[in-house]
């Protein structure tokens, strides 16, 4: 079976130009790494102010950050992005109409962006809390006796110190946020495996191109692994090693 | 502290006004939106079926993944180069690739190589294999295996060395080291982590409905493709997984409780 025909079939069917397929997986690369991109940042903004509305908020701003972070990490993210998708679209629709314009149709991007990002945001909630955390109380209190505001207390204390306990977890939640734009080739949009599933449908070759995405992934997760812990070697060089 | 002060600890003013309003908006749900399908004995078999299917798939895959992960996180923590350097490779591309894209590796690439060896196609195996389940439970399985065999790795180097040697000291075999002490040791440490694990599992499960295996999910979409009812059914999926959820937690919590807390 797998003899060097064979072999170079495959090869052909990767080809950069047509009739190869390989500006075709490029392109879903591109759109996933993008979207990636854009549903971190989301998430790591929504995280930052969950975290501290959580640690710092009233009562009531905690109960509902709690139900927040309870669902999302409760619900399927497939079923997220359908219910977010629909609704996030009609709400969209329904304002623009009340106000006298038309409707607008949200693009895969934008609604695959919002909706990772807000799955992402739960999770980074409850990694930044943590690190946020890890700050010896001393040291803010410290600062607030030098009369800084809590704004310049977060910028210039909490934030650089809680960093290298808070990038483990959100290296992680990386890796999962390039895995989880995956999800968006269920609901059609053409990132990777979206992209290669339909150039297995046409040509048959199932097995090449999901092995060709896998591989792109995997090179996406190892050369992130790399950045990671060049970040993570120098968000700790202020640190000693053995602590204290 | 009595029961009436526990409540008032538990459920201040504000919680009350927050549950009211959770009720308001279920009950505005379950009055103004359309939930006549869900009168139909059709749908209501098949939404028994999903569920049905959603939980056998996840306690079939739990159990089978992390039996296979105990042997792929030792041979990692203790093994052999050749071995563990094939484990680490497995870990590592189970965890760098999305679970979809091996599902439709799975069932897709080998659904369609199969086919052309005729002595598969002339066994007894033949009728499993040209079914979906197999390949949804072999790919969330493997899922399981890799996410967990880096977890019992971990585990299995965190029992400390000493325990071991005593136990080889009392004239235990090799084999009886392992079951006796550094197993059980190393699964008391994963334990915590399990609960959580198998919640993710669970959110992994609707996968399964792309590759036509008739779960929760795929009868929500089944139903939203027949009725043209958008939010409907993906509310009551979305219940159905919280409770689910909610089920695994309240178990392992209870399951917790019963075991010792104390680790060597």
């Amino acid at each position: 079976m797998a003899d060097g025909s064979a072999l170079s079939a495959s090869l052909d069917l990767l080809a950069y130009s047509p009739p190869g397929w390989g500006a075709n997986l490029l392109r879903g690369l591109g759109n996933t790494v993008l979207i990636a991109l854009g549903a971190y940042g989301v998430g790591m903004f929504l995280g930052t102010l969950g975290a501290f509305g959580k640690l710092y908020g009233g009562p009531l701003m905690r109960d509902l950050l709690g139900l927040y972070t309870t669902m999302v990490r409760a619900i399927p993210e497939l079923v997220l992005i359908l219910i977010l998708y629909f609704a996030v679209t009609d709400l969209v629709n329904q304002a623009l109409l009340a106000m006298g314009y038309d409707r607008i149709q949200i693009s895969g991007v934008a609604a695959g962006i919002m909706v990772l990002g807000v799955v992402q945001g739960a999770y980074a909630t409850e990694v930044l809390r943590g690190a946020i955390q890890s700050v010896p109380a001393g040291q803010i209190e410290a600062a607030r006796a030098m009369g800084m505001s809590p704004l310049l207390v977060a910028r210039r204390i909490t934030l650089p110190l809680m960093l290298p306990a808070a990038i483990p977890g959100m290296a992680n939640l990386w890796m999962i946020v390039t895995k989880d734009t995956a999800l968006l080739a269920v609901v059609g949009f053409n990132e990777l495996v979206q992209e290669s599933r339909q150039a297995a449908g046409t040509t048959k070759a199932f097995f090449t191109f999901f092995m060709a995405a896998g591989v792109l992934f995997l090179c996406m997760s190892l050369v992130s692994n790399q950045i990671f812990a060049r970040i993570e070697a120098w968000a700790n060089k202020g640190n000693k090693r053995g602590g204290i | 502290m009595s029961f009436a002060d526990s409540i008032r600890a538990q459920m201040p003013l504000r919680r009350w006004v927050m549950a009211a309003i959770g009720i308001g908006i279920i009950a505005y749900c379950a009055l103004a939106l359309n939930w006549s399908w869900l009168q139909t004995p059709k749908y209501q078999g098949m939404i028994l079926e999903g569920v049905w299917n959603t939980i056998w798939i996840l306690v079939v895959t739990m159990v089978l993944g992390f039996i296979l992960a105990i042997p792929i996180g030792f041979v990692q923590a203790a093994g052999p180069w050749y071995l563990a350097r094939p484990a680490q490779a497995f870990c590592t591309v189970i965890r760098g690739t999305p679970l979809l894209l091996q599902l439709w590796l799975l069932y897709y690439g080998l659904g369609s190589l199969f086919p052309m060896y005729p002595w598969i196609r002339e066994s007894d195996l033949w009728p499993i294999l040209r079914q979906a389940w197999p390949y949804a439970v072999l790919a969330l399985t493997l899922s399981v295996a890799g996410y967990e065999g880096e977890v019992m790795r971990g585990a299995f180097k965190g029992v400390p060395q000493g325990q071991l040697e005593a136990a080889r000291a009392f004239g235990m075999s090799r084999w009886g080291v392992f079951r006796r002490i550094w197993l059980p040791q190393a699964v008391a440490r994963v334990l915590p982590t399990i609960g959580g694990e198998t919640v993710l599992q669970m959110k992994s499960t609707p996968l399964v409905a792309t590759i036509t295996v008739i779960d929760i999910y795929a009868v929500a979409s089944r139903v939203r493709q027949d009725t043209f009812i958008i939010y409907e059914p993906l509310l009551l999926l979305a219940l159905v997984y919280l409770i689910i959820a909610g089920v695994i937690v309240a178990l392992f919590a209870w399951f917790e409780s019963r075991l010792p807390k104390r680790i060597a």
